[in-house]
């Protein structure tokens, strides 16, 4: 029998980082603090799985200033939508397994 | 049994994580706090409106059949036919602009309640682009607005504050509940008859603004915000 959790993707275990993701696909450009308030998690933590998420080729990040205040704001890159749908697509799978 | 002795092992069953996920997609992007209330007050302070802009306009139509050539006496006032149609613009404008105030306003207090219910901000990125993209075509239907009633086309009123009504809902239902999209369609329907209808802009403005308003307010609530047992 086929592992049904063979196409979860392990980066996404991390209900922060599956967060991030779900934020990012739908919405252009997203700044840390935009994602801090709505994932509700502390600058360090966030920025961890940030840099996960970045190493892996998932997101992009740009930073800016706003005045003299840095102001990084993150966009999904295509292979980080691919990871994304692929991943929502073996939890729907294992769903549908349930059955 | 082998799929739940897996679930025993992830803390997240795939399920409640789609949920989650599809939670994040909306909270990021939608503002979803927007209350069936807000519609129904809105309704109801756009017909309390017509009602009154109407009992203005026929205090002006009986003193204009009246025979008295100089001024004529109706509902406590008296009125010159010299400076009625002076008088009656402004009142007019007076109603629309309490009516428009008073549903604003109250349509943001049950909003603001329920956003606070929710346990999210009144000013969230969310809320800054359904604001941006909402006031824009309405801002620029102001205009055209503005510019009608300088050259005296009065029965074009109604219609085109319908039509922007309209666009603008229907483009806000990008970025709030998408339900609002059909608010809007009902919205330009009447306000494209009533182009061809003037004369009935009042009865038009009420029907789109007033009743159209509490329907749809109903329905969210009935939809959204309806407590079990209520």
């Amino acid at each position: 029998m086929k592992n049904p959790i063979e196409n979860l993707n392990k980066i996404f275990d991390s209900r922060i980082r599956m967060g991030v993701m779900s934020i990012l696909v739908v919405n252009e450009e997203v700044s840390f603090n935009d994602l801090k308030q709505m994932l509700d998690v502390t600058d360090g933590n966030l920025a961890s799985h940030m840099v996960n998420l970045e190493e892996n080729g998932y997101i992009k990040v740009h930073k800016g200033f706003i005045g003299r205040k840095t102001n990084t704001t993150y966009s999904i890159t295509r292979a980080g939508e691919k990871a994304f749908k692929d991943h929502i697509e073996a939890l729907e799978n294992m769903i549908k397994g349930m059955k | 049994m082998f799929y739940k002795v897996l679930f025993m092992d992830s803390q997240h069953p795939p399920l409640e994580t789609l949920q989650d996920i599809k939670r994040m997609m909306e909270r990021s992007s939608r503002f979803i706090s927007l209350s069936g209330w807000s519609g129904i007050s809105a309704g109801v302070c756009a017909l309390v409106g017509a009602v009154v802009a109407q009992l203005r306009i026929n205090s002006y139509l009986v003193g204009l059949r009246s025979d008295y050539t100089s001024e004529t006496y109706y509902r406590g006032e008296t009125y010159t036919l010299s400076g009625n149609g002076y008088d009656l613009y402004r009142d007019l404008l007076l109603i629309a602009g309490i009516t428009f105030l008073a549903a604003f306003i109250s349509s943001f207090l049950f909003t603001r309640a329920r956003s606070r219910r929710n346990g999210t901000s009144m000013w969230d990125r969310t809320v800054q682009r359904l604001a941006w993209n909402t006031v824009l075509p309405m801002m620029v239907g102001g205009f055209v607005i503005l510019r009608l009633l300088e050259s005296g086309f009065y029965g074009m009123v109604a219609p085109v504050c319908l039509i922007f009504y309209g666009l603008a809902l229907v483009n806000a239902s990008k970025y709030t509940l998408g339900e609002i999209r059909y608010l809007g369609y009902g919205q330009l329907i009447l306000g494209i008859i009533n182009l061809w209808t003037g004369g009935w802009g009042l009865y038009f403005w009420a029907a789109g603004f007033g009743i159209l308003h509490i329907v749809y307010g109903a329905i969210m609530w009935w939809k959204y915000e309806r407590q079990p047992g209520q």
